[in-house]
């Protein structure tokens, strides 16, 4: 330890990933991957906490009740172009509907987890853990889908701490855009030694030396949605890059004048997932983006031009490994009697068997066998013929 | 593993907010901790000093004012798409683009919310009775408002300051009963603008033919009975949620939207606006609450602060908060008792916990510090004040920006929740630059004062071989004695 003031001065991310090329894995002993047939392949996934309103991303302007049961929300779709017979998309959403022309978007809607109530926690929790219950199952299906990858189980959650889909038996790391300065390489040593005989900590610094180390060097600083979606691509392109990530996003609880802030939500996310697709180049056509939410809200406006809590909402697939430019759905309507306590827009497809499908389908894991491992109480059939390639 | 906690080390981190430089070490741990009940000032000096929400009201009704005025000038385009709240950094980046009388106003609420976390910095980082700080802490998180809710910026200080402090040594139906009154919630929690859809006001609208109909939102309702009373999957219904939003129509704030012309009166009250009020009798599990005003909405509040559900609710959370993730069910259940023996009486919630042996269990591991207690106990360890602007930025980027939870569920406590690698990179680094500042203190002689007998050999072994007293401090901040409480 007494050669270390040179690269003292060094940035610690060129320092680590100087060290990792050498080999010597000397501040990440987990860093030695297994080389045997890893999958090329890519999975995102970004979840909308706080029950975004699949109403207003896909609107069902081609359903009678549409005008009359959305008053104001119905007007962001006066002038926007049908994607099909019934539907059309948010005007914000301008990549993903390039996306959907390409056939590479394919959207879900009517869909929900098997929750049915309406809280927003329990129902992220069901809709991460993968059960069938709130707090049920203690992992997340991400975690356990990580133990079927062939050859790689390497995850990423896109922010300073791991989401609730990600936590389970396979530690994933953490990486977010700080705008703290850079920790010194002898100061990151030193913590290495302190935390050597603390179980606990010695693991999350791990981590977090293997998180830097895979993205490189000049990482982004920023925290607008443009960065985040270009440091997950940095974190998901390289050959040591992970396979699988998450990235989390809010602000969708529109109890209140809706209108202008779905639009602004919308074209944030349509932003992160714009800067991801460039970010990733090439990788793009063998990636699976999936954007899900809770629930979703109730078909009536509220008395604050808002909507309040409600059930099935809808989820996108996104990418070149998707079998896009459709929309699933068995369309329940929007009619009174047709509504889901006659206030929800009725939940027809479950969104654990969309999922186990498109995935198992993606990573070449036998389907069925990923909806029993990762949704374990769904007892339902995946879906099948969502992945392109 | 760090070494076995003593009673004092105990009392000090688990229970308070770390031990603070200077301030005799006490030898009798329960009876300091108990102490500190009487002790307890609701308003220090730091926190008496602040604006208080009717000022904070007047200030955002201006900048309606402002912003309607800037729609009319500019037509449907003058709204600026705003950055999601998850993803956003600060907000005052959004005002200084914004060249007019709204940005201006906007960055005074945005230094009033400074003004606040710094405030409250300053007592917590130097107060005499952490442990009530701490429960101040614990009830502000319970009844979460987030500032990610621009109308909330000005007010969070004042919602913690009025609705809290004054209660933290009283009741519990108190606490709740100034909670959903409090202008910062009603706004937060879409209150202030949830009409009676057969209110006189809603049948005037209806006759007027009004292009926005006034109605309900359901907001407060639900979380109510989800998070601040009976906790979630407690027995209530979709159906009790839309009766209590139906009971909670009229509590409204005065000078503020479209009501304002209407009520009239001094900006920034809560106040019971009878034509905007549901009428009818309400059913609410199981029970009928006659019409009755805003008595309603109060006997409903009333049973919901006293139900069986609230008292496992309320005493789940404390015991978590206090112990581990999964709290011991016989302290559960003895909190419990204690809540529904007392009627609510919160000093004799803390006497149970602290007389209890489950806290001071040696096998209990001790649980990571969020990001504010951490930066509270670097704030005691040193001694030295922090500055208003770097304390707030310093915050954001450890992942707790005060008052800011993006929910209203508040911050999560379970460890898993914030001890991740970038979580505690993030500490890493801002130990580094802290270290730099406050180089002039000796860590090698601050480590045994704040741990007696508690120091880990590897946390006295790094501190001794860092190549410069910056560098032994930054480790002394990020060593596992610091990071946990």
């Amino acid at each position: 330890m007494t050669q270390l003031s040179p690269i003292a001065q060094l940035n610690r991310r060129h320092l680590i990933a100087a060290i990792g090329a050498g080999g010597a894995a000397l501040l990440a002993p987990r860093l030695a991957f297994a080389a045997a047939a890893e999958t090329d392949r890519r999975f995102l996934f970004i979840i909308q906490r706080g029950a975004a309103d699949g109403l207003s991303t896909l609107a069902p302007v081609g359903d009678p009740a549409f005008e009359r049961t959305r008053g104001i929300l119905a007007e962001d779709f006066a002038s926007a172009a049908k994607i099909d017979g019934m539907f059309a998309l948010h005007p914000s959403l301008a990549t993903v509907g390039q996306l959907y022309g390409a056939k590479q978007a394919l959207f879900l809607h009517a869909t929900a987890s098997p929750y049915r109530d309406r809280s927003h926690f329990d129902a992220q929790n069901v809709l991460e853990t993968g059960g069938t219950l709130p707090f049920e199952l203690k992992d997340g299906w991400m975690n356990r889908l990580l133990a079927l990858l062939p050859g790689s189980t390497r995850a990423m959650a896109i922010g300073p701490t791991v989401p609730p889909a990600l936590r389970g038996a396979i530690e994933v790391p953490s990486y977010g855009n700080s705008a703290l300065p850079d920790a010194n390489a002898e100061m990151l040593q030193r913590v290495s030694q302190l935390y050597a005989g603390d179980p606990q900590l010695h693991m999350l610094w791990d981590g977090a030396m293997q998180a830097r180390s895979m993205a490189g060097g000049d990482a982004e600083k920023g925290q607008d949605p443009t960065a985040l979606g270009k440091l997950a691509a940095k974190l998901m392109s390289g050959p040591d890059g992970a396979r699988v990530a998450m990235v989390e996003t809010g602000g969708w609880d529109t109890h209140f004048n809706q209108r202008g802030r779905i639009a602004g939500q919308l074209k944030q996310l349509d932003a992160l997932i714009a800067a991801f697709k460039t970010g990733l180049g090439a990788h793009w056509d063998r990636t699976m983006v999936l954007v899900a939410t809770e629930f979703g809200r109730t078909v009536a406006v509220n008395g604050t031009q808002g909507t309040d809590h409600g059930t099935g909402s809808m989820a996108m697939l996104l990418g070149g490994a998707v079998r896009g430019g459709r929309v699933m759905a068995d369309w329940p309507g929007l009619a009174q009697a047709s509504l889901y306590e006659g206030r929800d827009l009725k939940p027809t497809t479950p969104i654990d068997a969309a999922i186990a499908g498109a995935l198992g389908s993606h990573f070449q894991i036998d389907p069925a066998r990923l909806l029993a491992k990762a949704f374990p109480g769904s007892g339902g059939k995946p879906l099948d013929g969502l992945v392109a390639v | 593993m760090a070494l076995a906690q003593s009673g004092i080390q105990i009392a000090l981190n688990r229970f308070g907010l770390g031990a603070k430089v200077g301030a005799p070490l006490t030898a009798e741990p329960r009876r300091w901790l108990l102490d500190q009940i009487g002790r307890y000032d609701p308003s220090p000096a730091g926190i008496a000093a602040l604006p208080r929400s009717p000022a904070q009201i007047a200030q955002l009704a201006e900048i309606r004012v402002e912003r309607k005025d800037r729609k009319e000038e500019e037509g449907a385009d003058y709204r600026k798409p705003k950055l999601a709240p998850a993803i956003e950094g600060d907000a005052s980046v959004m005002a200084a683009k914004q060249p007019n009388p709204e940005a201006g106003l906007f960055r005074a609420a945005r230094d009033s919310y400074v003004e606040a976390v710094s405030a409250r910095m300053a007592v917590a980082g130097t107060t005499e009775t952490p442990f009530m700080e701490r429960m101040v802490a614990f009830w502000s998180n319970h009844f979460a408002i987030s500032v990610d809710k621009g109308s909330v910026i000005g007010l969070a200080g004042t919602f913690e300051n009025e609705a809290i402090r004054p209660h933290v040594t009283g009741r519990f139906i108190d606490m709740l009963l100034a909670v959903e009154r409090h202008p910062a919630m009603l706004l937060f929690l879409d209150q202030a603008q949830s009409i009676g859809p057969n209110s006189v006001i809603a049948e005037f609208a209806r006759r007027r033919g009004a292009a926005k109909q006034p109605g309900l939102n359901e907001n407060l309702a639900r979380e109510i009975m989800e998070l601040h009373t009976l906790g979630v999957r407690s027995g209530y219904s979709q159906a009790d949620v839309t009766e209590l939003a139906r009971a909670l129509t009229g509590i409204t704030i005065s000078g503020l939207g479209r009501i304002a012309k209407l009520i009239g009166g001094e900006p920034g009250k809560t106040l019971f606006v009878p034509q905007l009020h549901e009428p009818g009798s309400r059913m609410v599990m199981g029970k009928k609450y006659a019409q009755d005003g805003e008595k309603q909405a109060l006997s409903i509040l009333l049973d919901l602060a006293s139900h069986p559900a609230t008292a496992r609710h309320i005493a789940t959370k404390l015991a978590r908060h206090f112990t581990s993730d999964d709290p011991p069910p016989a302290l559960v259940a003895r909190l419990e008792e204690t809540f529904l023996k007392t009627g609510g009486d919160l000093p004799s919630l803390y006497r149970t916990l602290v007389e209890s042996p489950e806290p001071w269990a040696s096998n209990l591991a001790p649980k990571f510090r969020p990001p504010w207690d951490w930066l509270v106990a670097l704030r005691r360890a040193s001694g030295v004040d922090f500055p208003a602007q770097p304390t707030v930025f310093a915050l954001n980027q450890l992942g707790q920006q005060t008052w800011k939870p993006g929910s209203p569920a508040g911050w999560d406590d379970i460890s898993a929740s914030w001890a991740a690698p970038d979580a505690l990179l993030r500490r890493v680094e801002f130990a580094q630059r802290l270290g730099q500042k406050l180089a002039i203190i000796d860590a090698r002689k601050l480590a045994p004062a704040l741990f007696p007998d508690a120091l880990s050999e590897s946390t006295v072994q790094a501190i001794a071989r860092a190549e410069s007293p910056a560098q032994a401090l930054a480790l002394l901040f990020v060593a596992p004695e610091m990071l946990r409480r």
